[in-house]
């Protein structure tokens, strides 16, 4: 590999990106012929949550698999536009995808714990990427920052499987945190969940920003608004159903004070 | 239960509605009795073939020995208990000195086992030949009548209620006396067979169908292999009979008669092996497991493979680690469906040649072979009556370890799932 990821903790301060995670640049995501998202740059503060918001079908899911290259794995989807994470276009060919992803994680909408023990779903991912260490260590710290280890210190034998909604999505948590990766991607993380489970999650989500860069999706106004300190509002272009970004700034401002008449609209519920 | 027994109404407003549900409910109990009685007629037709096969293996048989057992023991002491020193000195007595000088020459005595040497007693001094045989119906139904045909007609047999299915049977060679005619052979040959077969068809199967799942691109090419494959899986098996015997058996002789290999007696070598019959059977299953490796793979759900991906796992790990412990389950049965066709087919072997008449266990991959159906296929052509009570007893044989095969494989199978959950 001619170009390798730089780990941000071992070369601080690149001057240009010092204060962003990951900026994207003109981005456009095609499926086949269709443009999913049109012209999309964004730049994501460091060790900060922000959030995606938007109707359904606004493109704001394909804008965040585009930061780990997940949208590869569809067939017929093809990338245009840059996005720089530590100076290093990652669409570069260059660069390889798995190396991509084991830097930025992703968590889903819906928990997919491997059908393994609970153990081996946090201890799987550092192992095939060739960790070193000490393998308990890491797999205890990982469920302890996911906020998991005292309910499943006892049973870490035990199957992914058998832990409720809730347990399992922060198991997902762990299990993208134990190949130390410096940004985790969540999409929708708890929409599948009851309001409690959701309300651990968003708790850890905060947490966790103390030590990564967190880019949520979110469908939840309320949630985005609780959790996140950067909102991105993403919606679709009248003329050619693609998506594209419509405002973008600190929560606050934008929940409080929309520059655009059509984010007004959809923060309070007038469409949407 | 009747949902209707005692009416009450609802009155409720149907306006624009026909009252039609009595009608819906009708029809809902035709088809219910139509599929009452397709699955009774599957059982019937079931029941039909364990009986039949049953009704030869199993009744009475008049068994007329040229010698009296009997009048063989010793102070009292039964044939079948003598020891070994006795045995011989009854062979010697009672057959001639030529015969007993050859059995001498094939295999010193003094080598012989005594269980050998019991047996040779059996075919040679007492020499019980089945003189009639009824089937189990009668035997069961018509039990005096047997007893007393057989007193007035053979006066000198003995009539006993057989077992055609029996250890002797199970570890006898096979024979031109049906008497002592077994399937070991038979037996032996379909596990090489088999075990060949899957041993070529399974890795390969399943390879491919990892490559054309997770790997081939969804193009032109692609969809034509994907529905010439499930064409395969339909051919007539003879015709991969006919492509095996030009392959294995013609065109790669050499290598499956052991010639090359410096394995095979260079007088009677040819391709009619073990081997080209296994890949032969491979051929023809391979198709089966490739169909439902696929299906089985696809079933993974695509949120394992994200997960897999979205930690920075590679395409090969994700395949190895996560697609195919869970599309094993589904693998495995697509593969006990192909061994039990494997363990069935006849037609290609008699294309392919296998003996008819073998009495040698197969030793290798390149010994000349003969399998259970072919046995049956061969038994049951014969004239002589006793060959179908023998036929009868080597489907039960058949049939066995059919099921004895699949459940070690579905065994494997649950094991395989309950790692899992």
């Amino acid at each position: 590999m001619a170009m390798r990821i730089q780990s941000p903790n071992t070369e601080h301060s690149l001057s240009s990106n010092g204060t962003h995670a990951i900026e994207a640049h003109n981005l456009r995501v095609y499926y086949g012929n269709f443009l999913a998202v049109k012209d999309v740059s964004l730049d994501v503060p460091r060790q900060k949550i922000t959030a995606l918001i938007g109707p359904s079908g606004c493109g704001k899911s394909t804008m965040l698999r585009a930061f780990n290259r997940m949208n590869e794995l569809v067939p017929t989807a093809r990338t245009e536009g840059e996005i720089l994470y530590n100076a290093v276009n990652i669409y570069d060919p260059d660069i390889d995808a798995v190396e991509v992803r084991r830097h930025i994680g992703m968590v889903f909408q819906k928990p997919n714990p491997f059908p393994k023990s609970i153990y081996e779903n946090v201890a799987w991912g550092a192992r095939i990427n060739g960790y070193k260490g000490n393998m308990d260590e890491l797999v205890f710290e990982a469920l302890r920052q996911a906020a998991l280890w005292d309910e499943v210190k006892d049973k870490l034998t035990q199957s992914g499987l058998s832990l409720s909604g809730g347990q399992q999505q922060r198991l997902c948590i762990a299990r993208a945190i134990a190949v130390k990766p410096d940004i985790i991607l969540m999409d929708e993380p708890a929409s599948a969940l009851d309001p409690i489970a959701t309300l651990r999650i968003e708790e850890l989500m905060q947490e966790l920003a103390k030590q990564y860069t967190i880019i949520v999706v979110t469908h939840n106004m309320q949630q985005a608004a609780r959790v996140s300190d950067y909102t991105a509002f993403f919606s679709l272009d009248e003329r050619d159903r693609a998506g594209i970004l419509i405002e973008y700034g600190p929560t606050k401002k934008l929940f409080t004070n929309p520059e655009k008449k059509i984010t007004e609209d959809y923060i309070t519920g007038r469409f949407g | 239960m009747k949902p209707h027994a005692h009416k009450t109404t609802m009155h409720l407003d149907t306006t624009g509605f026909t009252p039609n549900l009595p009608r819906r409910h009708r029809v809902g109990r035709v088809w219910l009795w139509i599929f009452q009685a397709s699955t009774i007629v599957g059982i019937v037709v079931l029941t039909t073939l364990l009986l039949n096969i049953i009704d030869g293996a199993f009744g009475y048989a008049a068994v007329e020995s040229k010698v009296d057992p009997d009048t063989l023991a010793v102070d009292g002491v039964p044939l079948e208990d003598l020891p070994k020193e006795e045995l011989l000195r009854i062979l010697k007595e009672h057959v001639s000195a030529g015969l007993y000088r050859r059995l001498e020459n094939d295999m010193p005595f003094e080598e012989r086992t005594r269980q050998d040497v019991y047996t040779l007693v059996l075919e040679r001094v007492v020499e019980p030949r089945v003189v009639k045989q009824w089937s189990l119906q009668d035997s069961v139904f018509r039990s005096a009548q047997i007893k007393a045909e057989a007193a007035s007609t053979y006066p000198k047999a003995e009539l006993q209620f057989r077992s055609w299915v029996n250890t002797q049977f199970i570890r006898s060679p096979q024979s031109a006396r049906a008497e002592s005619a077994g399937v070991r052979t038979a037996i032996l040959g379909s596990l090489w067979t088999v075990g060949i077969a899957i041993l070529f068809a399974f890795p390969i199967g399943v390879g491919g169908a990892i490559y054309l799942e997770e790997y081939a691109a969804d193009n032109a090419i692609n969809r034509i292999i994907h529905t010439n494959i499930n064409n395969l899986a339909g051919v007539p098996s003879i015709i991969y009979g006919i492509l095996g015997l030009a392959i294995f058996v013609r065109a790669l002789e050499p290598l499956t008669s052991g010639t090359l290999l410096g394995y095979a007696d260079p007088t009677t070598a040819n391709g009619r092996t073990i081997i080209s019959a296994g890949l032969t059977l491979g051929l023809l299953i391979l198709p089966m497991i490739i169909i439902n490796a696929r299906e089985a793979i696809r079933a993974v759900p695509s949120s394992l493979r994200q997960a897999s991906y979205g930690i920075g796992a590679t395409r090969w790990q994700t395949v190895w680690h996560h697609v195919l412990p869970n599309a094993m389950p589904g693998i495995l049965t697509g593969t006990i469906l192909a061994i039990s066709r494997a363990m069935g087919e006849t037609a290609p072997l008699v294309v392919i040649g296998a003996s008819t008449f073998i009495n040698q266990d197969p030793n290798g991959p390149f010994a000349k072979f003969t399998t259970l159906p072919i046995q049956i296929y061969q038994w049951t052509s014969r004239p002589q009556d006793v060959f179908r009570n023998i036929a009868a007893a080597a489907i039960i044989v058949l049939v066995l370890l059919l099921l004895s095969l699949n459940a070690s494989a579905i065994v494997l199978r649950n094991r395989f799932s309950r790692r899992l959950d």
